[in-house]
């Protein structure tokens, strides 16, 4: 590592309300050239470490479940405060983003319309109970049933309902909030598989 | 052609979850990388980002304690005594443009929306090393440039007066997070 030399001080070029600050390139050691012969795939290295880990991907898919059954039933029994949501809703949101990796796809978009539940809705407490249930359960039914219900196509069309009957829910509760009715329309970034 | 000698960057990984945390070091490692540190919550990073001084942070944005943003905001403070100029990329399972804009005005370099790839991780990588943008210090701003490219046809206000910035011509990060493959 060069961590040795101190780096050069930044060029500043001041302007009436801003100034425009050049660092020093500090990682430009770490670019080399190579020749088009080379090769060596970084990308397709990590890709094959990746598929190599892919045998823990259930284990682990299983222990965020738990995470999340842990996080409801916390709820169910204090009800939600800042620290019960901010729980209920890491665990759903981890899944959202971990379990197309993981091999389960619909699992994320039901834990994806769960996240928008707990971001969107006005009053956590007003929330039907078993709209929350449902999502916990499909999750839970999906990882653990995994090679018969996404085979048949069953774990798809479940996450799809419960988004739908999400999206009817929030759009009904935030009627006078066109802020989250906006955001709960925008599309995501993410290109649907 | 060129490469990233993953031998010489050091990284701090920041992500509560274990699991994440293990695929990022997998990645990176398999990059080439032999120093990767690991925070599982944003005081945690900080902390470590003053001792170890990492060459690019790659943090979660949802995270106890303090999230993704806050630590970006507490990086970036320029009259700090560590580098506030370190590249931020954000890897997060938030897929909405607003949280983009959001994480963009906190001084994160790069976005990076779950499901993680090897590819998009690499490209984002790449981005930070080989084509640093300048910072702008403004009154409630300091971060990398936001401008990554101009058009005659803008016509919203200008946020900036007193001269022309260099702008490199970059994708939009809304359109660089899109790309996720």
């Amino acid at each position: 590592m060069a961590k040795n030399k101190a780096p050069a001080p930044p060029k500043v070029q001041a302007f009436a309300d801003h100034q425009v600050i050049t660092p020093p390139n500090t990682l430009k050691h770490a670019i080399r050239r190579v020749i088009d012969r080379e090769l060596d795939d970084p990308v397709a290295r990590a890709e094959q470490a990746l598929a190599n880990l892919s045998g823990e991907f259930k284990t682990w898919m299983r222990s965020e479940c738990d995470r999340l059954a842990a996080a409801h039933a916390a709820i169910l029994k204090k009800g939600f405060d800042t620290h019960t949501r901010g729980e209920l809703f890491r665990a759903a949101h981890d899944i959202k983003g971990d379990a197309s990796t993981f091999g389960f796809p619909a699992a994320g978009v039901a834990a994806e319309s769960l996240c928008r539940i707990l971001e969107h809705a006005p009053d956590l407490d007003a929330v039907p109970t078993d709209l929350i249930q449902h999502h916990i359960d499909a999750i839970q039914a999906i990882v653990r049933e995994h090679n018969t219900i996404e085979k048949a196509g069953v774990a798809n069309e479940l996450s799809a309902r419960l988004r739908a009957v999400a999206d009817d829910y929030l759009t009904v509760v935030n009627r006078d909030r066109p802020d989250h009715l906006e955001m709960i329309s925008a599309p995501s970034i993410v290109p649907k598989e | 052609m060129f490469r990233i000698d993953f031998n010489k960057l050091r990284f701090l990984v920041c992500d509560d979850n274990p699991h994440m945390r293990r695929i990022l070091r997998t990645l990176l490692h398999s990059f080439g990388a032999r120093e990767v540190y690991e925070a599982e919550d944003g005081a945690t990073a900080l902390e470590m980002y003053s001792h170890y001084v990492p060459d690019i942070v790659i943090a979660d944005w949802a995270m106890p304690i303090f999230d993704g943003l806050e630590l970006a905001q507490m990086i970036r403070q320029p009259d700090s005594k560590g580098n506030p100029y370190a590249p931020i990329i954000m890897l997060t399972g938030h897929s909405e443009k607003r949280r983009i804009t959001m994480a963009r005005d906190a001084g994160v370099t790069e976005f990076l929306a779950k499901p993680i790839s090897a590819k998009g991780l690499y490209l984002r990588i790449m981005s930070v090393v080989a084509h640093p943008r300048p910072f702008i210090k403004t009154k409630n701003y300091f971060g990398p440039d936001r401008r990554r490219n101009t058009t005659v046809a803008y016509i919203g206000p200008e946020r900036r007066n007193g001269g022309e910035a260099e702008v490199l011509q970059q994708p939009s990060l809304l359109d660089k997070a899109r790309v996720t493959g």
